[in-house]
C-alpha cells in the first residue's frame, strides 16, 4: 500500500516550470513572495493574479489539483477574513447592529488578505513543490547555499541529511507496515479504542521501528565510509546545474512583473491603508 | 629467449594476514573477547575465494579487518605488500585501499544513499573527487557491467532485493577496486536475486580480474569458487579447492556447516555399501555418477 507513495507533493512533468533551473526557481520564488506583498493597488493585484493564473497554466497542472493545495489553509483563510471584516476601524458603514459594525474598507481589507494568502500559497507551490523534483530541490538549495560554507555553515552536511531522508522515507514506511502486520499476526489492536487506546496501540510499532532504524544508520554510515565519503571537502557531482536561456527568460518575466507592480502602485490608490 | 622460459609467473599476493588477531572489549576490562586468533592467510590477485563459516566464527570480523573499517589488535596485515600500520598512514593511504578494497553488505537498502539510481552509483566516483565528465562514464560502465543500465533513472525503492543489491555492486565497481569483498551479500535475496547476484560476481572474476572474496553460508555458491576456506572460531579450520574442502566432511560439519546435499547423498548412498565416487559437487555430477552405475550394474547382469 506506501509502494507506490509520492514524496512532496511533485508532480513530474516536461513543462517550461519543470525544466528551469532549481536554483533560478529558489530564487524567484523569493522574489515572487516579496511581489505578492509589495502589490498594494488594484490593478496591481490583478497583474499578479493573472500572472499566477498563467504560471498555472503553463505549468500543465489542473485548476483543481492547485486548488485542493489549498485546503490545509482553509480555516486560517476563514478566520483572517472574519478577523478583517470585524476589526476595523473603516469609515464607511454598510451594516450595523448592536456591537456589530461592518464597513467597506473591512471588506476591501478582508478580500484582499485573503487574495494575498492565496497568492502566497499557489504560486509557492506551483513554482517550487509540484513542478520541482525533491532531490532537485535539495541540489539546488546546496549549490545556491555552497557560499555560506566559507563562513564554516555545513551546507553539504544538511543536503546529505535531505537527500537520505528522502531517500529512506519509502523505505520507512514499508517497514512500518511489515511490524504492523507482524503484531496484528500477534494478536494487535490498532483500530478500536479511543484516540489514547489507539496512541498507546502505536508503542509497539514505534519501539522496534526505532532500533532497527539506529541499526539501519549504523550499517549505512559503514557503508558509505567503503565507498570513500568523507564529507562534502573533495567531493565533485556527476550533474552540474546550468543556467539556459529559459532561466534568463523567466527571471526577465519576474523583473518585468516586479517594475510593472511598482508603476501600478505608483499611478493608481492603495487597496488597504 | 631462455628468461621468459624459465620466468615462473608468481601469483600477486594482495592480502596477506600473518598472525591475524582481533578481539572485541567486553565490558569487565581485564577480559577480552576474542574473535579471531593467530589467523594465517593469502589471497591471490585475481582468485574467487569463497569464506564459509556458521554465525559468530569470526568471517564476517576478517572482511571488516581487511577493508579496514577494523584494526587489527594483534598480528600483521599486508594489502597489496603494503604493511597496515595506523600509526603511520595518513588518511589518504587508507581511502586509497578502501577503494581499492570494495565491500558489498547484506542489507542492499542498507547501502543506497540516493534516491535516483545513477546518482547512487556516481556516489562513490564523487567522494573520490572524479570529474565530471568522466564519473558519467564510470557511471554508465558500471550500470552496464551489472545490467541494470535500463534502470538508471528508477528510484531504488521501486526495485526488487535482487536489483538492488546489483546496484550496490555497480556504486562498488565505480570505484574501479581490486578486489570486492561480499559480505553475505546473497543472504538476504530470493533465489531468482541471488542467482543474478552470482553470475554478476562470476562475471566481475571472470571478464575483469576482479579478486572476489564471497562470505557466505550457501554451499551451492561456495563449490562455485576456486578456493573456499572454513573458518572455525577464529581460525582457518580447512583450504583449498571446493572438492578438497568438502571431501573433509567431519571437519566441515564440526565446523557447524553442512556439506553440499549432491555430496551428502553420494555418502549415504556409499554408506549402504554402494560405491560411487564421494567427491560429486554438483548435481549433474551425482546424476552422472548415479547413471555410470546403474548402467555399469546392467552390463554386469
Amino acid at each position: 500500500m506506501f509502494k507506490d507513495i509520492t514524496l512532496g507533493q511533485y508532480f513530474p512533468g516536461n513543462s517550461f516550470l519543470h525544466k528551469l533551473d532549481p536554483r533560478m526557481k529558489l530564487v524567484l520564488a523569493v522574489f515572487y513572495i516579496v511581489l505578492i506583498f509589495l502589490a498594494k493597488s488594484a490593478p496591481a493585484y490583478a497583474l499578479v493574479f493573472l500572472f499566477t493564473v498563467l504560471l498555472i497554466a503553463v505549468s500543465g497542472i489542473s485548476f483543481i489539483t492547485v486548488l485542493k493545495s489549498l485546503k490545509p489553509i482553509f480555516l486560517v483563510l476563514i478566520f483572517t477574513t472574519l478577523i478583517n471584516i470585524f476589526w476595523n476601524n473603516g469609515t464607511t458603514v454598510l451594516f450595523e447592529w448592536k456591537f456589530i459594525v461592518i464597513t467597506l474598507e473591512g471588506i476591501i481589507r478582508a478580500i484582499t488578505m485573503a487574495l494575498r494568502i492565496i497568492l502566497l500559497m499557489v504560486s509557492t507551490s506551483v513554482i517550487l513543490m509540484y513542478t520541482t523534483s525533491p532531490i532537485a530541490l535539495t541540489d539546488g538549495l546546496e549549490q545556491l547555499l555552497s557560499p555560506l560554507a566559507k563562513i564554516k555553515i555545513p551546507v553539504h552536511t544538511f543536503a546529505m541529511m535531505m537527500t537520505m531522508a528522502l531517500r529512506f522515507i519509502p523505505t520507512l514506511l514499508e517497514e512500518t507496515q511489515k511490524i504492523i502486520n507482524a503484531q496484528k499476526a500477534r494478536g494487535a489492536d490498532f483500530d478500536s479504542g479511543n484516540i489514547i487506546t489507539k496512541a498507546k496501540a502505536l508503542i509497539p510499532v514505534l519501539i522496534p521501528l526505532l532500533i532497527s532504524q539506529f541499526r539501519r544508520a549504523e550499517e549505512l554510515a559503514t557503508a558509505m565510509e567503503c565507498r570513500c565519503y568523507r564529507g562534502g571537502g573533495g567531493r565533485t557531482r556527476m550533474t552540474i546545474l546550468h543556467f539556459s536561456v529559459r532561466d534568463f527568460i523567466s527571471a526577465g518575466l519576474v523583473l518585468a512583473l516586479f517594475a510593472g507592480i511598482l508603476l501600478l502602485n505608483f499611478y493608481f490608490p492603495a487597496l488597504i491603508k | 629467449m631462455m628468461t621468459a622460459e624459465w620466468s615462473i609467473t608468481v601469483a600477486e599476493i594482495v592480502i596477506k594476514a600473518e598472525n591475524l588477531c582481533f578481539s572485541y572489549e567486553s565490558e569487565n576490562p581485564n577480559e577480552q573477547l576474542p574473535v579471531l586468533e593467530n589467523l594465517n592467510l593469502e589471497i591471490e590477485k585475481g582468485s574467487f575465494v569463497a569464506v564459509l563459516g556458521h554465525n559468530g566464527s569470526g568471517k564476517s570480523t576478517l572482511a571488516k579487518l581487511f577493508n579496514l573499517i577494523l584494526t587489527p589488535t594483534g598480528g600483521n596485515l599486508y594489502l597489496f605488500g603494503k604493511k597496515i600500520d595506523e600509526e603511520t598512514m595518513t588518511e589518504d593511504e587508507f581511502f586509497e585501499l578502501r577503494r581499492r578494497i570494495g565491500m558489498v553488505f547484506q542489507n542492499p537498502d542498507n547501502q543506497l544513499v540516493a534516491t535516483i539510481v545513477e546518482e547512487d552509483v556516481a556516489f562513490g566516483p564523487e567522494n573520490l573527487g572524479i570529474p565530471t565528465e568522466k564519473i558519467r562514464k564510470r557511471v554508465d560502465d558500471a550500470l552496464e557491467i551489472v545490467g541494470m543500465t535500463a534502470f538508471a533513472k528508477h528510484s531504488p525503492h521501486q526495485l526488487s532485493g535482487g536489483q538492488k543489491q546489483r546496484i550496490a555492486i555497480a556504486g562498488i565497481i565505480a570505484l574501479r577496486p581490486d578486489v570486492i569483498i561480499f559480505d553475505e551479500s546473497t543472504a538476504m535475496l530470493d533465489p531468482r536475486g541471488r542467482s543474478d547476484v552470482l553470475a554478476t560476481i562470476e562475471k566481475l572474476n571472470r571478464d575483469f580480474g576482479t579478486t572476489i572474496l564471497h562470505i557466505t553460508h550457501y554451499m551451492e555458491e561456495a563449490i562455485r569458487a576456486d578456493r573456499v576456506i572454513v573458518v572455525d572460531k577464529g581460525k582457518i579450520a580447512l583450504d583449498g579447492t571446493p572438492r578438497e574442502v568438502f571431501s573433509h566432511v567431519a571437519t566441515v560439519k564440526a565446523a557447524g556447516l553442512d556439506v553440499p546435499q549432491v555430496t551428502e547423498l553420494m555418502l549415504a548412498i556409499n554408506r549402504d555399501g554402494i560405491e560411487l565416487p564421494k567427491d560429486a559437487l554438483s548435481w549433474e555430477e551425482g546424476a552422472d555418477a548415479i547413471e555410470a552405475y546403474i548402467l555399469k550394474r546392467k552390463t554386469e547382469k
